[in-house]
């Protein structure tokens, strides 16, 4: 039965790659859009990537990370006051602009970190010491930084590599390690220093303290450890969903969740800009390309076979048989469709790995989620087919 | 001789009623544009017989035959098929019916094209659930009965016509139904071929536990008919019998229902 069901479909061949062609088409859209889309999302967290610190507390205004209103150097130790805290170090991050041998500019994510600790310092380092950030005039820089800031990146020998410089507001820059880190949101290259030299870095404003960030005490979860902050300082705390575990309370056996930095931000972006529409409208045409492509394209291939399927029907076929086989024949060209498209945008993500732009992430649900809207899709078109043959009489075979 | 052998047992006493429709009404339309197209038809098929249903152009041969079918119900009247009331069946249970007891051999052949010959004669035992490896198998016999046997592999559109038809009449025989039903299966055929179809198909067809309706104007096959119902606008005129080509199992004498 579903052998004969495949047969009339491929033997149908131009309906048959219009269905998978118009499938892969939205396949590819949405898959594409949507991981885009999410890319973009992540890389407004970037910062709260390559900063690792569990809570993040920031002046009671702030919403996403990458809004900065400073706050009084007293705050650090007002943070580092509160029992729940076990360390709190300042933070500087803006952006600044740096100026290159050949005398042009470019715009990178300053990051200052407390020069002792060096809490909030790069995870993978690839060449260099970090130590060597508490000498004179010297930052840590990504390796997006060498593609950005090298005065020709393509010639090798004029990269910029450890022990070149560039400046800061007129002020040396030695490099002395280059690091792995997530690109951030404005495309920068992010650039590590100390907290004291990213204030000179930066031109001399009133309060200079972008955030305090934190880790929760002996036995402290971070949720607790940021409302106790909050409490006591009346600042606004955040946890970094992405470095510590949400442990759960001993005492009343609940996981209180408190707000998690990285989703604020990426909701903030979701509220405030124009992004979510443009990518979700080029979701829902590609929705509705694919609808329109395969509900069209199937009711054809249904009319064409609808004196077969009369006589199947008129053989004995079951109404619910023939339906059957027509959510078969959707189903099958929606898993065709659907994964030819996926490799499409396996092959867009491999591109877009590679050159590091445009930003795609794509996280299971992605597929799935395509993979679902692909079917109903399918289904609304064998839908629409099997409204018009249960409406065919079995006697009309009998009128050629 | 021993007379265990010589003794031939009486071939069919009283052949077996098995479609018995009385009373039948049919229209079609609403108000002014509504056409009575079955008037008060009656019409019976012995087992083992083949029943020709003749009349000219739109006088509601197809109309009968598929209320006779279960593909169509009707206005007024009982169709007894097999000592299935249609009429009080439901539309699963008539689907159910179809499948099991009725071949179908449609004027314009519609075998599926896109299937090979033998798919296509195999139809019929998917719908019944065989599996598809022994239908295949039983659809090659059934070719075999039809001259076709070597062509089982190939599509219908590279058959000619009266290829194509027997490809049709394996394909209705192949569940052995005990009733088959033809409509109009050498319309679509030229005068020589439509004869060669028709020679092998009451050659095949024919079974003393079958019945087989054929629905036709083309007067050169009526010599294939044991009875013939003459209908003329919606209502059978006369019912003839023809001796002629009467087999030995088709035996006997009954009276001939005409309508009033
Ligand atoms: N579904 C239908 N709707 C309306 N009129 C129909 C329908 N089917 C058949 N008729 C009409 O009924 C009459 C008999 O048709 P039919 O049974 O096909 O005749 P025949 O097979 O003897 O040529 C014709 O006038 C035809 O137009
Ligand atoms: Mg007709």
């Amino acid at each position: 039965m579903f052998s004969l069901a495949l047969k009339m479909l491929f033997g149908d061949t131009a309906k048959y790659l219009m269905l998978v062609a118009g499938l892969f088409f939205a396949t590819f859209l949405i898959v594409q859009q949507a991981s885009v889309f999410c890319g973009l999302m992540r890389w407004t967290t970037a910062t709260l990537k390559n900063v690792a610190a569990p809570i993040y507390v920031v002046e009671e205004q702030v919403e996403q990370v990458n809004e900065t209103n400073p706050m009084r150097d007293t705050d650090v130790a007002r943070v580092r006051s509160v029992s729940a805290v076990r360390w709190a170090m300042p933070l500087y991050s803006g952006i600044q602009r740096v100026r290159l041998a050949d005398g042009s500019f470019k715009t990178v994510q300053l990051v200052g970190i407390d020069a002792a600790s060096l809490a909030g310092a790069p995870q993978r380092m690839v060449e260099g010491n970090l130590k060597d950030l508490r000498l004179p005039n010297t930052v840590v820089i990504d390796e997006l930084a060498i593609e950005r800031l090298s005065v020709d990146f393509k010639d090798p020998a004029k990269r910029i590599k450890i022990g070149d410089s560039f400046e800061i507001n007129d002020i040396e820059a030695r490099v002395v390690g280059i690091c792995q880190a997530m690109r951030s949101f404005t495309g920068g290259p992010y650039i590590w220093t100390t907290y004291e030299r990213a204030l000179q870095y930066t031109p001399p404003q009133r309060k200079m303290l972008s955030a305090v960030i934190a880790a929760p005490g002996k036995g402290m979860t971070m949720d607790q450890a940021a409302a106790a902050i909050e409490k006591e300082t009346g600042l606004r705390a955040y946890v970094n969903r992405d470095f510590g575990k949400n442990e759960r309370d001993v005492t009343t056996g609940k996981t209180t969740r408190y707000g998690d930095f990285n989703t604020a931000t990426v909701w903030w972006y979701v509220k405030n800009t124009g992004i979510p529409i443009s990518f979700g409208t080029t979701v829902v045409i590609g929705f509705i390309v694919g609808v329109a492509i395969a509900c069209q394209t199937f009711y054809a291939f249904v009319l064409d076979n609808l004196k077969h399927l009369g006589a199947l029907k008129a053989m004995g076929m079951s109404n619910f048989r023939l339906s059957l086989m027509l959510i078969f024949q959707a189903f099958t060209v929606g898993i065709i469709g659907f994964g030819l498209g996926l490799l499409a945008s396996a092959a867009f993500a491999m591109g877009a790995l590679k050159n590091g732009q445009p930003p795609l992430y794509m996280p299971w649900q992605i597929p799935v989620a395509a993979f679902a809207v692909i079917q109903v899709i399918c289904m609304l078109a064998a839908l629409m087919g099997i409204i018009r043959l249960s409406l065919y009489e079995p006697a009309m075979v009998f009128r050629a | 001789m021993n007379p265990q052998w010589s003794s031939v047992p009486d071939p069919s006493p009283s052949p077996k009623l098995v479609i018995d429709a009385s009373g039948i009404e049919k229209s079609f339309g609403d108000g002014s544009s509504r056409i009575h197209v079955l008037k008060n038809v009656n019409f019976q098929a012995y087992i083992g017989e083949i029943m020709m249903l003749v009349g000219p152009s739109g006088c509601g041969k197809t109309t009968l035959l598929s209320a006779i079918a279960g593909t169509m119900g009707v206005d007024g009247g009982d169709i007894i098929v097999f000592d299935n009331e249609l009429g009080k069946m439901s539309g699963a249970a008539l689907t159910r019916f179809r499948a099991k007891n009725i071949g179908f051999i449609f004027q314009q052949f519609n075998l599926i094209p896109t299937l090979t010959v033998a798919e296509n004669v195999s139809v019929p035992l998917l719908i019944q659930g065989l599996a598809g490896g022994k239908a295949l198998k039983r659809s090659r016999e059934a070719l075999e009965k039809v001259g076709l046997g070597q062509r089982w592999k190939e599509r219908p559109n590279k058959l000619s016509g009266g290829e194509q038809q027997r490809v049709a009449i394996a394909r209705a025989l192949v569940h052995d139904p005990p009733l088959v039903i033809c409509d109009e299966p050498t319309a679509a055929l030229d005068a020589k071929n439509g004869e060669i179809v028709l020679d092998l198909f009451s050659q095949v067809a024919r079974s003393p536990g079958r019945a087989v309706i054929i629905v036709t104007h083309d007067n050169r096959i009526f010599s294939y008919a044991d009875r013939i119902s003459h209908m003329d606008d919606g209502e059978i005129v006369e019912v003839t019998k023809q001796s002629r080509t009467t087999p030995p199992h088709f035996e006997h004498e009954h009276t001939i229902a005409l309508t009033p």
